[in-house]
């Protein structure tokens, strides 16, 4: 655990990915199979199924601590990470004792059947025997997210280095739902019979936003352009009349989406498609809400299936007739899985049409009729290009149409967590109606260092009143907020509600009575509202 | 009940009695100030009253021609009545508490604080009273200082392997205090010690003091890079991330902060190195200090001021949070100000 744990903090003490690569590569030299399987699949998101649930882990701390539980949930705000905060709480260890990284995690599965009592009573024995690096360790484990700014590109990378083996197929066999419980080390990544698994995808190849402007990309003709769908980006897959479909988060949803089912039939064997999973109703896509809202349920009634039908907008041919097709150019790629759609002749599984325009001046004119698509803008992708492994430049762009944007005035302003847990970041923005100031959206800032800096010295000095961490600010400074989506809504004073609204800058040109008005907002849902 | 002798104005925290403000923000005719650092030392008061230790470097401060008369600790002086004496805070060189004695009360403006005697600056020393202000910068149970040796031990841990590695070492620090304790405290044995600027002026100030420090070599433009090499540098955080740092690459840097102790504010700062290493006090420093005290009454102000005198108002103290405008120990980007 000590290795481990010692990565972890050197990962952070990193920005070079060179040295994090380097890291991994050192730590996995060193530590054991099993301790290796389980890092990867900490670092893939992965961690032993729940052993306990976070007010029990609550309770076991409080419990050594004494401390008060509003005290205890003031500090987590500040703090912004459970584990982290549990750890920071805690005394130091009275008896440490150094056992590896599988040994506590066999450790905390061997409590799972156990009775609440008993279990809090080992966890708490444990929480005594570490040191506080791998007491972190230990309670993320619990509380999962291991979040520390490292791709699972990068450990595949450093573990190629280290087995000796090309990455792209480390990619490829670490895919889908294994776990260190159902294989080892050796198993995962070693073997080279891999045809077991039936449901195993193909690591998705994403696309980095457009930086400059579309001209730069070269001829037109060079390039496939569809619609960049708001959905879920997913693969199907049917392999010995099997169907399996997973999300681009390597979850695997065939039984969300029962629908799909009959395409095991009438699809042929060994096909995988790459495409986006839609709410769509007569032919229209719906908003993506109502899909999460669908995937949320427990049960699916045939009243939701009815009410919000999914299908795929197929972009690509990833494997066809049992072969893998990623090195074969786009546009041949394209050409078959055009014959494949036509011949299954179902609505559930439709190309995601191309767009046709003479030059890239037309091609941004189409662009604006994106949002009465509800689509997001363009996806760019080089006719010759190989369906590639991860996120990659070149080849495929995502070329997104603006946000929506609105002046609004900060009234309320709240500490942000874990990296802004000193400053002012979260801010709710108010437009004028009838010379009030009524609250449309909280936003996190996406302002600089410096101005957050600078807008928190304002919030400390301009507080009018205090509603818990909440402070009412003098309404004087102007941001423009940006977001996605609007929708009429019943639970918002302001009777709209805003999709994935952050703050784009500091308009410190604006006076307050400068800001834009609930008029303005409302043209806005009139020109581009979702239904 | 008596009034008050103390209140709690736009300007800051008022002796009517006596008619001295403690560390005002906005200039009065006289200011009593617990410290030199910016955000207690303001500009603009026609006198001052500090401890001795603070003179050089308010001077530096505030301009060589302020009006500033300087008292020893534990040396009362009478104003109208009102009996006014400096006590350690043990926050930086010249840091006090200030107790001021009327009748029936008695008030200790804490000013900045820290509990543990850091081997440089003179420490804190409880002092009794019935209304005792206190700072609330890292009044969380989140924050638990580990002892300055672990600490000093980690940073020149950190140094010798930047040094193997052919790196220089550069660490950011508050131009007064930090910077101080911690040359005073690294192994010199490992290499040469180099200052920025403003670092190496407060260094004077505090040498024209009588404040004996070991030695250190300011930053010229006529030193050669290849003297670097190997050595470690002390700046405010100001001046790391501008060109000035250049002559030092490749090197490694750290900040030296009680923030460092969240995971989530380190990272803003930059993936760095971290020292969690502070000037204040922490959770049980501040408890220990208030019931050291033995007031009734405490009036929290700067940093976690809701949670913590709400937590002492549950433990059964009368406790109020008040409004300053303090700063407590900052983000790296207005520790600049500190210079």
């Amino acid at each position: 655990m000590k290795e481990f744990a010692q990565l972890f903090l050197d990962l952070e003490n990193t920005s070079s990915t060179n040295k994090k690569v380097e890291l991994f590569r050192k730590y996995f030299s060193k530590s054991s199979d099993q301790d290796k399987l389980w890092a990867l699949a900490l670092f893939s998101h992965k961690r032993p199924k729940s052993i306990i649930n976070t007010r029990q882990l609550r309770e076991i701390v409080l419990g050594i601590t004494g401390l008060e539980p509003w005290l205890f949930e003031e500090s987590y705000s500040v703090v912004g990470d459970l584990a982290e905060t549990l750890n920071l709480v805690l005394p130091s260890a009275s008896r440490p004792v150094e056992q590896s990284l599988s040994y506590w995690i066999d450790f905390l599965v061997s409590t799972r059947p156990l009775e609440e009592a008993d279990k809090k009573k080992k966890i708490s024995e444990a929480l005594d025997a570490m040191t506080k690096p791998e007491r972190f360790v230990f309670l993320k484990l619990m509380t999962g997210g291991f979040r520390v700014g490292v791709s699972k590109t990068l450990v595949l990378k450093a573990l190629g280095q280290y087995l000796e083996v090309d990455p792209a197929t480390l990619a490829h066999r670490t895919m889908g739902n294994w776990s260190p419980d159902t294989t080892t080390f050796r198993e995962l990544l070693m073997s080279t019979n891999q045809d077991e698994d039936l449901s195993k995808p193909y690591p998705f190849y994403l696309a980095y936003a457009l930086e400059g402007s579309p001209q730069d990309l070269g001829m037109l003709q060079d390039w496939q352009v569809e619609w960049k769908w708001d959905g879920i980006r997913s693969q199907l897959i049917v392999r010995e009349g099997r169907l399996a479909l997973w999300s681009r988060g390597e979850e695997l949803i065939t039984d969300k989406f029962p629908e799909f089912e009959p395409l095991a039939f009438s699809m042929p064997s060994g096909t995988v498609i790459d495409g986006e999973l839609l709410p769509v109703k007569d032919g229209k896509p719906l908003p993506f809400a109502l899909l999460q809202k669908r995937i949320g349920r427990k049960n699916l009634t045939k009243r939701i299936l009815n009410d919000v039908p999914a299908s795929i907008r197929a972009y690509d041919l990833l494997e066809f007739d049992g072969k893998d097709l990623r090195r074969v150019p786009l546009s041949e790629r394209r050409n078959i899985l055009k014959g494949l759609v036509e011949e299954v002749g179902s609505t559930i599984l439709q190309l995601s049409e191309e767009v046709r325009a003479e030059d890239w001046a037309a091609l941004d004119k189409l662009q604006e009729g994106s949002r009465s698509k509800m689509a997001e803008g363009f996806m760019l992708k080089r006719k010759s290009s190989p369906y590639q492994s991860g996120r990659k430049k070149g080849d495929w762009w995502k070329w997104k149409i603006d946000p929506m944007t609105i002046d609004a005035v900060m009234v309320y302003a709240q500490k942000g967590h874990g990296k802004r847990a000193d400053l002012y970041s979260d801010y709710t923005l108010a437009v004028w109606n009838e010379g009030e100031l009524v609250p449309f959206a909280k936003a996190y800032s996406g302002l600089t260092d410096k101005e957050l800096t600078e807008v928190s010295r304002f919030v400390r000095n301009n507080t009018r009143e205090k509603f818990g961490p909440v402070r009412t600010v003098t309404p004087e400074l102007v941001f423009e907020v940006a977001f996605e989506g609007i929708q009429l809504s019943t639970r918002h004073k302001s009777g709209v509600a805003v999709r994935f609204p952050r703050i784009h800058r500091w308009r410190k040109d604006k006076k307050a009575e400068e800001a834009n008005s609930l008029t303005d907002l409302k043209d806005l849902l009139t020109q581009y509202g979702e239904q | 009940m008596s009034t008050p002798l103390l209140s709690f104005t736009n300007k800051g925290i008022y002796c009517a009695q006596a008619d001295v403000f403690i560390d005002p923000w906005q200039p009065v005719h006289k200011a009593l100030v617990t410290h030199a650092h910016s955000d207690h030392a303001r500009m603009g008061s026609r006198k001052y009253l500090a401890h001795d230790q603070s003179k050089e470097v308010l001077k530096l401060r505030l301009g060589d021609d302020i009006q500033l008369q300087t008292v020893k600790y534990n040396q009362p002086l009478s104003i109208n009545g009102v009996k006014i004496s400096f006590h350690p805070a043990g926050h930086v060189p010249g840091s006090a508490q200030i107790r001021l004695e009327y009748k029936a009360q008695t008030w200790v403006v804490s000013g900045d604080y820290k509990l543990e005697d850091d081997g440089f600056t003179i420490p804190f020393e409880p002092v009794k009273c019935t209304h005792f202000v206190t700072e609330s910068t890292f009044g969380l149970p989140v924050f638990n200082w580990r002892p300055q040796s672990e600490v000093i031990e980690g940073i020149n841990r950190w140094w010798l392997a930047n040094k193997a590695e052919g790196k220089t070492s550069l660490i950011a620090a508050y131009a007064l205090g930090k910077a101080q304790r911690i040359i005073q405290a690294l192994d010199h044995s490992i290499g040469p010690v180099f200052v920025h600027g403003a670092i190496h002026n407060v260094n004077e100030a505090l040498h024209r003091n009588g404040i004996k420090q070991k030695p250190t070599t300011l930053v010229t433009p006529e030193i050669a890079k290849e003297a670097y090499k190997g050595a470690l540098i002390i700046a405010p955080g100001s001046a790391l991330g501008t060109s000035w740092t250049r002559r030092f690459q490749p090197f490694a840097i750290a900040q030296v902060s009680g923030w460092m102790n969240i995971r989530g504010i380190k990272k803003r700062r930059g993936s760095h190195q971290g020292f969690v290493l502070s000037d204040h006090a922490d959770w049980k420093g501040l408890v220990q200090a208030v019931k050291w005290s033995q007031a009734e009454n405490i009036y929290v102000t700067h940093g976690y001021k809701s949670v913590f005198s709400r937590w002492l108002r549950e433990q059964g103290w009368n406790a109020d949070e008040v409004e300053t405008l303090y700063e407590g120990e900052l983000s790296e980007g207005e520790s600049g100000t500190q210079v």
